[in-house]
């Protein structure tokens, strides 16, 4: 280097301008910077390559599926039966009660968590909130085996007390419902306070200014203004009910079950993925091939969900300076 | 100090004695002020003098900041706003309030107007109340063509008139406001200061505003704040703009308009 300069500044050759440039102000090589740049681009790029991963594996997986000649695409979307040992490949009866166990459990987490979160933010005092942002935190942290174990041994055999017990069977949809519904709850309130404590404070006073209570207030001002944050708060609450596994596969039963009756067992998607990726079902058979099919259908479910829940966030945020 | 005419007329809202704690700090202490109905009240004083303070305890709005509280008497229709049995939010809906920053609901035009109507138990079609709103702030014409159109989309001097709309169409006895141009450019500020000169025929206007030349500009009386030795605010002097600006009494009320100070 310091011959090149030497090279330079003796021979008449033209000089570069860059080299004019005195030594304090010429570009360095910050290799540090490069290389935490690098590693920090390369964490970045793993979640994509995983996601990739994922996708290629479920794809592949799923074109065996259906490459057997016993599966078409036409009967798994259209037939009501699930039962590989005699062939029969319709993904509707466990399509329907992960559909069911989603829905109650939206009916309880949507409802109570919103409320939870307008308590929160609206009318708990500081000293309130501390003592209730931890419990539902913890709530939080409970693992789902344990959530699964609550439904069956605590809220089945309350269910069947309430209901009789000739009409609500040992494993059903309704309990992992509930429970799962609980679950989610603290992460629909926590999403949902977020999106309420971030609207501004001068729109509260503002209603408050016109002579407006504080249900008023919160109800017709604050959840509207947060109305995009608490939209995606549902949605991905769904997506988790979707993809919720232990809780189901504990408690709503195995063997899939064409039915809509929420007291009845019926095998959920993930339950039937769960039960033959821990089971002794044959590597290669068409039951094993199967999960692959039903995950890439949870997949795009999630994604459609994911890729709604931005649309639908974009179109609700309002603009605050 | 205070001179004849506001004794002869008497006060819509007055304050006695009042003193406001931000827990054990005493933010104001000891103001006594009579409004005087239909004029325009200025509040003026250095940051920090508790100007914003004692204009939001005119309408109970500092109930909303955890720990503070309240001593001595705001007089509203002959009854202490601060007494048990009062509602603050009748209190609030007589005295309405116009922010330092605009602050539009995130509705349309229409929607910002027609809610406080609404809250207020009015049913039915609330057009004409919303129009006469919209006029009486000078902002019908601008905006009659797209009511529906988002209140955040307009341009921050209109968005404080609709905010003044909103205010008017509840039909207050009083309208506080708390630097309301401090975020408008000039031409935006002078509309709004044409607009209170028009307003205080119906309404009593309370200002706050940091901005002497708009309190001798646009007011009929002067209130001077300081902060005291204790870093309490206290009213220095009161009495009509004209005076207040051509002869202060206090030494304190001189340099700050003077500029010496603040």
């Amino acid at each position: 280097m310091r011959e090149q300069i030497m090279n330079h500044t003796l021979s008449t050759v033209q000089i570069k301008p860059a080299s004019r440039v005195p030594e304090f102000l010429r570009k360095k090589k910050r290799w540090n910077e490069i290389l935490i740049q690098g590693f920090l681009f390369f964490c970045g790029f793993v979640s994509i390559l995983t996601t990739i991963g994922i996708v290629f594996e479920l794809g592949k997986e799923s074109l065996l599926f259906f490459a057997n000649p016993d599966v078409s695409l036409l009967e798994f979307f259209t037939n009501t039966r699930w039962q590989p040992s005699i062939g029969e490949f319709g993904i509707l009866p466990l399509a329907t009660s992960t559909l069911l166990t989603t829905l109650i459990a939206m009916i309880v987490a949507l409802p109570v968590g919103l409320s939870a979160a307008i308590f929160l933010s609206e009318y708990a005092s500081s000293k309130a909130r501390s003592v209730l942002k931890p419990i539902l935190e913890i709530l939080a942290g409970v693992p789902t085996v344990v959530y699964g174990y609550f439904a069956l041994t605590f809220m089945t055999p309350v269910l069947r007390g309430i209901f009789g017990e000739q009409n609500v069977e040992i494993y059903n949809t309704l309990s992992a419902g509930l429970v799962m519904g609980i679950m989610i709850l603290p992460l629909v309130s926590s999403m949902s306070e977020d999106a309420l404590t971030a609207v501004p404070r001068s729109l509260r006073e503002a209603a408050y200014g016109l002579g407006s209570t504080r249900l008023e207030t919160a109800v017709q001002i604050v959840v509207p203004a947060a109305l995009s944050g608490i939209i995606a708060a549902f949605i991905i609450a769904i997506s988790r009910a979707i993809g919720e596994t232990m809780i189901v596969a504990i408690a709503a039963g195995s063997g899939s079950n064409f039915t809509f009756n929420p007291f009845k067992a019926a095998e959920t998607m993930t339950g039937y993925i769960a039960r033959i990726s821990g089971g002794d079902v044959g590597y290669d058979t068409p039951d094993y091939n199967s999960i692959f099919a039903i995950g890439l259908v949870l997949f795009l479910v999630t994604l459609g969900l994911n890729i709604l829940s931005r649309r639908l966030s974009a179109k609700y945020r309002e603009v605050y300076e | 100090m205070i001179d004849h005419q506001t004794q002869t007329k008497p006060p819509i809202i007055s304050a006695e004695d009042l003193c406001i704690f931000y827990g054990n700090f005493r933010a104001v202490k000891n103001v006594d002020m009579k409004i005087v109905p239909n004029q325009i009240t200025a509040i003026i004083g250095p940051s920090g003098c508790g100007k914003s303070t004692v204009l939001r305890s005119f309408n109970r709005m500092n109930d909303f900041i955890p720990n503070c509280h309240v001593t001595g008497k705001i007089t509203f229709h002959g009854h202490n706003i601060y007494d048990e049995d009062v509602d603050p939010v009748q209190v609030r809906q007589k005295i309405g309030m116009v922010f330092q920053k605009p602050n539009p609901f995130p509705k349309s035009i229409f929607d910002n107007v027609a809610w406080g109507l609404k809250i207020n138990g009015m049913k039915g079609d609330l057009s004409e109340p919303v129009e006469q709103a919209l006029k009486q702030a000078a902002l019908w014409d601008e905006v009659k063509d797209h009511l529906k159109k988002s209140g955040l989309s307009l341009s921050g001097g209109q968005q404080q008139r609709l905010c003044i709309a909103r205010a008017l169409a509840v039909k207050p006895d009083i309208i506080l406001m708390d630097e309301p141009c401090s975020a408008l450019d000039p031409i935006a500020t002078l509309k709004i200061e044409d607009l209170m000169r028009e307003l205080s025929k119906d309404y009593t206007i309370i200002i706050v505003t940091h901005n002497m030349q708009q309190a001798a500009r646009a007011s009929d009386y002067t209130a001077f704040f300081t902060m005291d030795s204790d870093r309490a605010g206290v009213m220095v002097e009161y009495g009509e703009t004209s005076h207040i600006f051509t002869n202060p009494q206090d030494k304190r009320t001189e340099d700050y308009i003077t500029g010496r100070y603040g």
